[in-house]
């Protein structure tokens, strides 16, 4: 992503595929089925590949290159169509989008695949804020929500205002800021394991900060963050309500009674 | 008592260490705070940022490209100037050649600027050996030699330290101190305790910004005053530099020391802005009447002859990638046990000390992309950890000739392990009945998480997979259609 961090979006198709990811698989299936409805309810029917499985990530962040690929080169031939792919996470997004043409760059015969694909990769808040242009409108009660931007979102696709503009399209939602907002919560994949006490006192230090906020609610559309701090918020018996969710469960609460 | 010695290959203790230490930590947070928000004032406008940026990557490139051939350049301009040029290979050979030069002095009392480069081939304590005295003259380093450390960064060398700290310091190691916690008054008496050493010195040493190619100038940038002393007082003069450090042209050098100093310390220019091309000449007054430049290697040619290590070499030394990141922000520079910490340590010091030693190092960040997003020449830190992972990992048998302590960190059981994870997720119709048993079985095994769960609770796994429910969906929806209904 440049500097500027634009990136020229096609206007709404009429299906998209939908890429849910392991996490939200085995965490979050409601996020997933939230997700499909917001999609949905702009119009656009959502295409669901069952044969779908992880991005390869996990493989290509421990320096398992070759494995990765396999499983990459196995997801790019799930998606036949010219439709875009919606992702539900933004580093798993981060990895089709960014890695998979850079794992590819010196294949003679998939590097213009990887490059084809990756430019048909949305996040999901981006997807919804910048594809579907959705106007939201809120039914909720009035409320506070935090957000917690992802690095992948942020440095890796440049979206990290997305998830923000949506939310600010909540009229009854009071949108709060946590310090150190672009700091990495110290998930990172295997980072958290190999290197568990610092990855402790980064985590400590976000939900602190979050937490720090006064926001009644936390979300964010990583599943690999929320994870993290989740387990974190969890582990020092303060998950309660502020327990992290997915964007899309939030917005499709605040908003489901509502005429598109 | 010698220096307190920190190793890339205790990474995991030295960090561990470190976190514990609270006093550690708020000075770094303190500190990497200060320095963002100075890097951010002097960027206002991103535009502005994002040409330098583009433009110093172009240079630094360009320069790179052409290395074998603008080091030649600079050895004949240099020569011409009158300065003596050295070559070493390897961090050894830069020690030797140095004592040797000092010693053809006679001189046993030396004065040294700020150089990364020779704390890389620990040159102090190699003259220390050799009964020779070297006095770090740069406030930082000085402060850091009293107290028999290494420095914790490479642009602020004591940085972990605070005021408090540094007082205690001098009251052990100055004459005479009045015990004061003034930060202008500690500075004072250190500028006058290095005063006299500036005058008593025979040799100064300094380390090099930019040495041009075109022209065969040395540039030296500080702030205190004391590269200018250390460089112009005694009457010898050793410039050590790693051989990356060469530009092609002399108009190279305002762009990239432009956005250094930004970078760096948020200044726009720094106090002092050294030239040096050549010894003194006559009738001039002052000067030394010998300079010398040497020339290091010590594993760079190995990042050079790889197309993408090779952009590890377009580092200018600015130290914003640490300031950045949160690792080094929690952990500080002892703990990565290599002279230069931080982002860049992590892909440079494989080059100087070998993956083997440094497997860990290139392990440790999130890959959160912090460090490139504010690196002035666009190395792309991240990827190039993802290489470094990679090359440790190799199994031996692919092992291509080029990185010291590749396959290091080889293992057959994860090797074993993520091949059956890619087997798995490229097998839909099982991946998916492992995941659906997966969530199901979770809640009855007693599944140990081992370091996960340091700090954070198992997950809670959902009760039916997505997969499953989206099966259940479907189903659903061909009954509604089957009977008409509809949503």
């Amino acid at each position: 992503m440049s500097e500027t961090g634009l990136r020229i979006y096609p206007s709404k198709p009429s299906k998209v595929y939908f890429y849910a990811t392991c996490l939200l698989d085995l965490l979050d299936p409601d996020g997933g089925l939230a997700a499909i409805e917001l999609i949905e309810r702009e119009g656009v029917e959502v295409i669901w590949v069952e044969k779908q499985s992880c991005c390869g990530q996990p493989a290509y962040t421990s320096g398992y290159q070759e494995q990765a690929k396999t499983v990459a080169l196995s997801q790019m031939g799930l998606f036949p169509k010219d439709y875009p792919i919606v992702v539900m996470s933004g580093s798993c997004a981060g990895m089709m989008f960014k890695h998979y043409p850079h794992l590819f760059a010196n294949d003679d015969i998939y590097a213009d695949q990887a490059e084809a694909f990756a430019e048909r990769v949305f996040e999901f808040s981006e997807f919804l804020a910048h594809i579907c242009r959705a106007k939201l409108h809120d039914q909720g009660p009035l409320t506070s929500v935090v957000l917690h931007t992802s690095c992948s979102g942020r440095r890796e696709l440049g979206i990290h205002a997305s998830s923000q503009a949506l939310l600010s399209q909540l009229d009854k939602v009071e949108l709060k800021k946590a310090e150190y907002e672009s700091e990495c919560c110290g998930f990172g994949g295997s980072f958290s394991l190999r290197h568990s006490e610092i990855s402790q006192a980064m985590v400590e230090d976000k939900a602190r900060h979050l937490q720090g906020s006064g926001a009644s609610y936390l979300v964010s559309a990583d599943w690999g963050c929320l994870a993290n701090i989740n387990g974190h918020l969890a582990y020092r018996g303060e998950a309660s309500r502020f327990n992290g969710q997915h964007l899309a469960s939030f917005l499709w609460q605040r908003t489901k009674g509502a005429k598109a | 008592m010698s220096v307190q010695h920190y190793q890339a290959s205790q990474f995991k203790q030295q960090a561990s260490d470190a976190l514990a230490n609270q006093t550690l930590r708020s000075n770094f947070r303190g500190a990497m705070d200060y320095l963002q928000q100075k890097r951010k004032d002097a960027f206002s406008d991103p535009q502005e940022l994002a040409q330098l940026r583009e433009h110093a990557e172009n240079i630094r490139q360009r320069c790179l490209s052409k290395l074998p051939q603008l080091l030649e350049q600079l050895e004949k301009n240099c020569q011409a100037n009158g300065i003596q040029v050295h070559w070493a290979e390897d961090a050894k050979q830069a020690q030797q050649l140095i004592a040797e030069l000092i010693q053809s002095q006679g001189a046993t009392k030396v004065v040294k600027g700020k150089s990364m480069v020779t704390e890389e081939i620990e040159l102090n304590q190699h003259l220390e050996g050799l009964g020779i005295e070297c006095v770090e003259s740069d406030m930082g380093e000085y402060i850091v030699q009293l107290a028999k450390e290494t420095p914790s960064h490479i642009i602020m060398p004591a940085i972990h330290k605070n005021k408090q700290q540094v007082a205690d310091l001098f009251q052990q190691h100055i004459k005479d101190f009045d015990y004061t916690l003034s930060v202008d008054k500690l500075i004072q008496t250190g500028r006058e305790a290095l005063r006299t050493k500036f005058k008593q010195a025979e040799v100064g040493i300094s380390g090099v910004n930019f040495a041009v190619a075109e022209t065969g100038t040395l540039c030296l940038v500080e702030n205190e005053g004391n590269g200018r002393m250390t460089t112009t007082v005694p009457p010898v003069h050793i410039a050590v530099t790693g051989i990356e450090k060469v530009v092609e042209f002399l108009s190279d050098v305002p762009p990239l020391f432009s956005i250094l100093t930004r970078s760096a310390t948020g200044q726009h220019i720094t106090t002092y802005f050294n030239m040096i091309s050549g010894p003194r000449r006559a009738p001039e007054r002052d000067g030394p009447n010998e300079v010398h430049l040497v020339l290091l290697d010590n594993g760079r040619s190995q990042a050079y002859a790889d197309e993408a290590l090779r952009k590890t070499l377009q580092c200018i030394r600015c130290g914003a990638c640490m300031n950045h990141c949160p690792v080094y922000t929690r952990v500080g520079g002892h703990a990565y046990g290599t002279t230069y910490p931080g982002p860049i340590g992590k892909i440079i010091s494989p080059h100087l000390q070998g993956l083997a030693q440094t497997s860990d190092l290139v392990t440790a960040s999130s890959l959160c992309g912090a460090c490139e997003e504010v690196c002035p020449v666009k190395i792309p830190i991240p990827s190039l950890l993802q290489r470094l992972r990679h090359d440790a990992k190799l199994p031996a048998a692919e092992q291509t000739p080029s990185l010291k302590g590749q396959a290091s960190a080889a293992s057959w059981t994860e090797h074993t392990a993520w091949r059956m994870w890619a087997w798995l997720s490229t097998h839909p119709s099982i991946y998916n009945w492992a995941m659906a048993v997966g969530v199901k079985l979770a809640k009855y095994l007693p599944m140990p998480m081992g370091e996960w769960t340091r700090c954070r609770n198992k997950p809670e796994l959902a009760s039916q997979t997505f997969h499953q429910t989206m099966k259940r969906r479907a189903s659903k929806s061909l009954t509604r259609s089957a009977t008409g209904g509809g949503r």
